[in-house]
């Protein structure tokens, strides 16, 4: 997801029977749907997991501007250029939410930041893949925040407060995006010869890269299960994936485009569709730095931090200025 | 990296239905001035008719925690922000 | 095709023509500006500067769709926008300079909202309803635009030495560029005699007031050339950026032509 592969530090949940009074204290509040907040006493490992998720959450809103931001300058009309400004100036006021909420927990933002450029923070997989046609725009919008959006929206019952509220905020911002993304793959697919060939082609390029942003199955994992013990993971990747592709796919035949998965076929049984597993070595290439667009991305953002520091250096000493002679002033006047 | 962090505020916005004033979130500015306008263009995306206070985080003393989180009100303004502006067929299902 | 700037243009060619100059303002700013997003120096200033040039895109909208109208050939705003070449564009020379760094991006915005607010006030008392009608929305957000870009100015030029050079060399560069909106020809001429819009010449001493006002608490010194660079608003002589700007705005309508979007 946005978050993926996020570790929790813990050894898997603990048992009851080892927790301190303190912990189990914690604990019970967290099953009785209580939110935590940043004032209360809570596990150290809970706290850094929630900075790591967080993090990596508004990392990936931060970079997440940069594949479609790739377009404003060329959306096709002045309507369009308009609504993907707004969506990716949304993401920016995403980032922002959710760092303000990792902060919370007692991380700077630009200690964060600090360790996104320094490549010891991740941000998801997806925004590492390029965007090369104005079909892109949708399918990131249909596909991509679609995905995210499976994801936050039962984030929204989190147990820490100020992430639940980011997200419930997030949310609320969110649901325009996807609708815009298929409103322009409609579009698209109802258009001439070669905009219906954009639109398959990002469809093809997109799917399973979407698919991946689930991360891989964390049936077995340890973290998975701590994290969902406090409540800050709410289901596994394999459910939203899963849930993902049956809302999707009848999406794509409404659109006359088809899933690029020749074995994708719906499972009365299951009551689900049978679908193929993305190529997982690819995923771990691409989050170690070897996808297509990894080194773009990075260098976009640390040519923004870089180029700017004066700037904020700037504002704040003017900030200190106007403090020192409003006081100075203050004093004369006594 | 610097260290010049600019400092965080965190804001309190009143909306045009004469409610009182509304945690909404935080943000950085390097002065209270900043923090506005900064609020305004974060948290109200242009809606006219706000009031808004600025408080630095630091100077905000807290009993203890509550439970219950501030809702958001969405801006008016950009009638693309909002999902119905989208006409989508009702067989692609929820979104 | 846009009325050519004749000796003595009709009133209607002279109206389409003023249009499309206020229109072009808002679009190549709205455009250059929108090249930031996702790449400013903090989050919030990404946001506020997307909300500028959201305003300045909605605004285009609103003239260009009337510059359409009042042509009547069944131009919208976005064929005006999408498929004119640069010689029909309007814009004056300052809005399609290249960003440079964000304190030029910042003091080009400054030196163009200080003008954009007094020519939207004096438009709000357009003998044309309809342009008095948009002045006054656009008015609103340009006295907004002016006021952020104002305090950033003076927070950059009375900043640190770094910030306070960095204006002061965007200022120098840009002065030439200040120059040409207040320069009247036949079509503003017309337009003032009709009532619908000022005597451009007329709104630089408020202008000034503003500049020194602003400046002169960021600290920085105003140049005193008064040479102007002209061409950006007649169209006679764009600069090369602006064909670049087009290149990448319009491609997509040029490569498929006809395709809805």
């Amino acid at each position: 997801m946005y978050a993926q592969m996020v570790k929790s530090t813990g050894q898997g949940v603990k048992p009851r029977e080892e927790m301190s009074p303190q912990e189990r204290a914690f604990q019970d509040r967290i099953d009785a749907d209580q939110k935590i907040e940043p004032k209360d006493w809570m596990p150290d490992a809970y706290r850094k997991t929630l900075i790591r998720q967080i993090g990596q959450h508004a990392h990936s809103e931060i970079v997440g501007q940069l594949p479609e931001g790739n377009w404003i300058t060329r959306a096709p009309t002045l309507e369009r250029k308009a609504i993907l400004l707004a969506k990716v100036q949304d993401e920016a006021g995403h980032g922002l939410y959710l760092y303000c909420a990792a902060e919370t927990l007692g991380v700077s933002r630009d200690e964060l930041t600090q360790d996104l450029l320094s490549g010891r923070m991740k941000y998801s997989s997806i925004f590492n893949y390029p965007t090369l046609t104005w079909a892109d725009m949708g399918a990131v919008g249909w596909l991509v925040d679609g995905a995210a959006i499976m994801n936050q929206v039962p984030l929204q019952r989190t147990s820490y407060g100020p992430y639940s509220r980011a997200m419930i905020r997030i949310c609320k911002e969110e649901s325009f995006h996807q609708r815009q993304g298929y409103d322009i793959m409609m579009k698209m697919a109802n258009g001439s010869d070669a905009q219906k060939k954009m639109a398959q082609d990002a469809l093809n390029r997109f799917w399973y890269p979407s698919l991946m942003m689930f991360g891989p199955s964390d049936k077995e994992s340890v973290h998975s299960a701590q994290s969902m013990a406090w409540k800050i993971k709410i289901n596994t990747n394999d459910e939203l994936r899963q849930k993902f592709v049956d809302q999707t796919v009848p999406q794509a035949e409404l659109l006359g485009l088809s899933i690029p998965d020749p074995d994708l076929r719906w499972n009365e049984e299951r009551g689900h569709y049978d679908f193929s597993e993305p190529d997982w070595t690819e995923f771990f290439d691409v989050l170690r730095g070897a996808g297509p667009c990894n080194t773009d991305r990075m260098a976009a953002r640390r040519n923004a931090w870089d180029d700017g520091a004066w700037f904020r250096d700037g504002l704040m000493a003017h900030a200190e200025k106007k403090r020192a002679r409003a006081a100075a002033a203050k004093t004369a006047a006594e | 990296m610097t260290t010049n962090e600019w400092p965080l505020w965190e804001i309190f916005i009143r909306g045009q239905h004469g409610l009182s004033h509304r945690h909404v979130g935080s943000l950085h500015a390097p002065d209270a001035e900043m923090a506005i306008k900064h609020a305004r263009d974060v948290y109200t995306r242009r809606n006219e008719g706000v009031s808004i206070w600025v408080a630095k985080a630091e100077n905000i003393a807290a009993s203890a925690p509550s439970d219950k989180g501030p809702l958001f009100e969405p801006s008016n303004d950009k009638v693309y922000r909002h999902p119905t502006f989208f006409d989508i067929p009702d067989e692609a299902g929820h979104m | 095709m846009a009325a050519a700037v004749k000796a003595a243009p009709t009133r209607e060619e002279a109206l389409v023509e003023f249009l499309l100059r206020l229109g072009d303002n808002t679009l190549i700013l709205g455009h250059r500006v929108s090249e930031w997003c996702g790449h400013a120096p903090v989050l919030e200033e990404d946001i506020a500067l997307a909300n500028t040039g959201l305003d300045l895109i909605g605004q285009t909208q609103l003239w260009l769709g009337l510059a359409g109208e009042v042509e009547g050939k069944g131009r919208t705003a976005d064929s005006l926008a999408f498929l004119r070449d640069v010689w029909d564009f309007r814009n004056i020379l300052l809005v399609e300079l290249p960003n440079g760094d964000f304190g030029r991006t910042l003091m080009r915005q400054f030196l163009f909202d200080a003008w954009h607010v007094l020519m939207l006030g004096r438009l709000t008392e357009s003998a044309d309803a309809r342009i008095a009608e948009i002045a006054h929305k656009a008015g609103k957000e340009a006295a907004y635009h002016l006021d952020r870009s104002s305090d950033l100015v003076i927070g950059l030029g009375d900043g640190t030495d770094e910030s306070r050079r960095r204006m002061q060399e965007a200022l120098d560069y840009l002065w030439p560029y200040v120059g040409e909106p207040f320069m009247p020809d036949a079509v503003d001429q017309l337009m003032a005699a009709e009532g619908v819009a000022p005597d451009p010449a007329s709104l630089r001493q408020e202008y000034d007031a503003t500049l020194r006002r602003v400046l002169g608490e960021a600290t920085l010194t105003i140049p005193q050339d008064p040479f102007a660079q002209l061409g950006g608003k007649t169209g006679v002589r764009h600069s090369e950026h602006l064909g670049h700007l087009l290149t990448e705005m319009q491609w997509l309508q040029r490569a498929y032509p006809g395709a809805s979007w």
